[in-house]
């Protein structure tokens, strides 16, 4: 008897359901766990005053990220600096002493391969297709890039997954994202992601994980899937996910946590069939064609609140709900925005390129190609490039491109989350504006009274040249 | 956890929708090892502004806060459910919630009561002047005035919330079933078990 069709995510549930309850309530194991220090302390204290034990250290792994400072982290003799903020220091330190404490592999602040967990975990080999991966982060939602199903958690789900390698949790609905046609030049997958949150809005995905569908996602490198499953969690879904390929598989071999010899053939065998299968169905599905995307912007402080780079401010009133015409109105107001301001017009004081969603080689390259040979305008008064892990950092240094963005009036940080989150010293000021390569624009979120429009690393590029939101298709030569 | 029953008193009529995890609580208050005095930073940026409705004094110590659509997205930080109770809130009605953010409140015995967009207009009209109850055991919301909005839960979590109990506890007792998946897993998927041993030999 031929089974049911069914997509990629519930070919990986039912490979993980452990017990299904009557009420439909599933126990289902989690086969990696990642760890950083701003949302675990509380997890680990209770676990000690409960006299609990990690069950699978080493299904584990910590590395700090959040509030690490992106400074140089050691003296010219490769003495440790201390973390002058108390707490940020009080935090890691809890961190440092949790792992090794449990039996956790932990990659301290100055190992080559810390960087944000979200970068670490595909670069070593860590996260894998098919696997269930959990971080007290919602950005986890990125390693579904491979083909994993991850999604975030909170602190008490944290201590939950540390005690018992499970979590319970009841099925989501399924969502289709199908995209048709091809990205255009300068046009990139960050801009995909802005425009599908643009389509489907910040609570499109509630309830859902989404599988992203289409040519355009096979022919995408490994970096834009992360990118682009990234941002599931601004489209309100926990989870996105894209079928793993040979592109997956050419990324994953050889790193330091991926299966070898016998089991790497054997893995890659069940990770080829969990494709979602023909005839299977989604509980929703949008479709969108890439040909129409352009480079696009955040003009608001939702994820989205979008243009295309080429589009206007809008008008509060343009707005069919009374709700979202009253949104519009507050975020206008903090953003300082007139509607009808054509976004090119928009000045740009600070540049941030980084974050889990854009800080892989791939964006540190797009970003510098629009640099090279230039420099950063006379307003812009602070632009840092924070690559996301000591890894890609090194692959950068490797390809000159520090060069071209320190040339170019760029500070090359060390790799943390840095002003995504403004956590760690990295902010910006009340009322200036950010072309930010983060994933969320709301209020306060770089900084107090910040004000974020979010963009591609070759956009982010492209506004530090000339102090203004700008189509980098312009300097692109095309 | 602590039992859930009834929860009777004021409701701060904050009607928001989008209320991110940000807005709850802004980052440079998760630099700390505690679940505790979050509450001092919850709602910071709201509470700035003059005349919001955190600051009416009715509303001190309200056990219930009213919002709009989508609350509690963004961040996955617990902390937005810790700041929430250590200003006094143990119940959050809006029209719809993020998924983490529900799970987080469960777990902290915030109960996120889910109503359709008219039924909250209703109660944030009548929050402005008067008490209401939620009660858990019957599922339904009521005013003062006869009005009575029935609304769903989850039933795992509605029994957990009602005898208090503690999920990781009741984890731990199924053990058994655990180290058997955890078998089946070895055999069939061996290279998920394998990540130690090819990180010393890659090493």
């Amino acid at each position: 008897m031929a089974s049911k069709p069914r997509t990629l995510y519930e070919k990986i549930w039912d490979a993980h359901v452990v017990e299904r309850h009557d009420d439909g309530t599933c126990l289902v194991y989690i086969d990696r766990h990642l760890v950083h220090e701003v949302t675990s302390p509380q997890a680990f204290e209770a676990l000690r005053l409960a006299g609990r034990k990690v069950r699978r250290p080493d299904l584990t792994l910590a590395v700090p990220d959040h509030n690490l400072p992106t400074t140089a982290r050691t003296d010219e003799a490769g003495r440790r600096l201390p973390i002058e903020d108390q707490q940020s220091a009080a935090q890691l330190a809890a961190l440092e002493r949790n792992a090794p404490s449990f039996g956790i592999h932990y990659i301290d602040a100055v190992a080559p391969e810390q960087g944000i967990v979200h970068v670490v975990g595909p670069e070593q080999g860590f996260s894998l297709p098919g696997t269930t991966i959990v971080c007290g982060d919602s950005h986890t939602a990125a390693h579904g890039g491979i083909g994993a199903l991850a999604f975030g958690i909170g602190t008490s789900e944290v201590e939950h997954v540390l005690a018992t390698q499970t979590l319970l949790l009841r099925p989501s609905k399924t969502m289709e994202v199908r995209v048709e046609g091809a990205l255009g030049p300068g046009v990139t997958p960050k801009d995909l992601i802005l425009h599908i949150i643009g389509v489907i809005g910040t609570a499109g995905g509630t309830g859902h994980v989404i599988e992203y569908r289409g040519e355009v996602f096979e022919r995408m490198s490994v970096e834009g899937r992360l990118t682009v499953c990234n941002m599931s969690i601004e489209g309100g879904a926990r989870a996105g996910l894209i079928a793993p390929d040979d592109t997956i598989f050419a990324y994953l071999k050889g790193r330091p946590y991926s299966p070898t010899g016998e089991a790497w053939e054997k893995a890659i065998d069940w990770w080829r069939s969990l494709a979602t299968d023909d005839g299977a169905r989604f509980d929703k599905s949008v479709v969108i064609d890439a040909s129409e995307i352009e480079p696009t912007v955040s003009w608001g402080t939702s994820p989205e609140d979008v243009v295309p780079i080429g589009g206007k401010v809008p008008a509060p009133e343009s707005f069919a709900d009374q709700a979202k015409k009253d949104a519009a109105r507050k975020s206008l107001d903090y953003m300082g925005l007139e509607p009808g301001t054509p976004m090119e017009s928009v000045p740009i004081e600070n540049i941030f390129i980084g974050s889990c969603t854009n800080s892989r080689i791939e964006d540190l390259r797009a970003a510098a190609a629009v640099l090279k040979g230039r420099t950063k305008a006379e307003n812009v008064r602070w632009a840092i490039a924070v690559p996301g892990s000591g890894l890609v950092k090194r692959q950068a240094e490797e390809e000159g491109l520090d060069r071209i963005f320190t040339d170019a009036g760029f500070e090359w940080r060390e790799p943390g989350c840095s002003a995504c989150l403004a956590m760690n010293p990295d902010k910006v000021p009340a009322g200036e504006r950010c072309a930010s390569t983060s994933n969320r624009n709301f209020v306060g979120r770089q900084g107090p009274g910040a004000r974020t429009h979010l963009l591609s690393p070759a956009m982010a590029a492209a506004a530090a040249v000339t102090g203004h939101l700008t189509d980098v298709r312009k300097l692109m030569g095309t | 956890m602590k039992q859930v029953s009834t929860i009777h008193g004021r409701a701060i009529p904050l009607g928001l929708k989008n209320v991110d995890t940000d807005v709850i609580i802004p980052a440079h208050w998760l630099k700390t090892v505690s679940r505790e005095g979050l509450g001092r930073g919850a709602f910071e940026t709201i509470r700035q502004a003059p005349g919001n409705p955190f600051d009416v004094e009715d509303f001190a110590n309200a056990p219930i806060l009213i919002a709009g659509d989508n609350f509690g997205c963004g961040s996955s930080r617990e902390h937005a459910a810790w700041a929430m109770l250590d200003m006094g809130l143990t119940a959050v009605i809006a029209p719809s919630f993020s998924d983490i953010f529900s799970g987080n409140a469960f777990k902290n015995g915030i109960l996120a009561v889910e109503l359709p967009q008219d039924q909250v207009d209703r109660l944030l009209e009548v929050a402005k002047d008067h008490a209401i109850t939620i009660d858990l055991e019957n599922q339904v919301v009521t005013t003062p005035f006869q009005d009575r909005f029935a609304f769903d839960i989850d039933p795992f979590r509605k029994h957990c919330l009602t005898n208090g109990l503690d999920e990781i506890g009741l984890t731990l007792e199924r053990d058994a079933v655990i180290e058997e998946h955890e078998t089946e897993r070895a055999a069939g998927l061996p290279w998920l078990d394998a990540s130690r041993k090819n990180r010393r030999e890659h090493a």
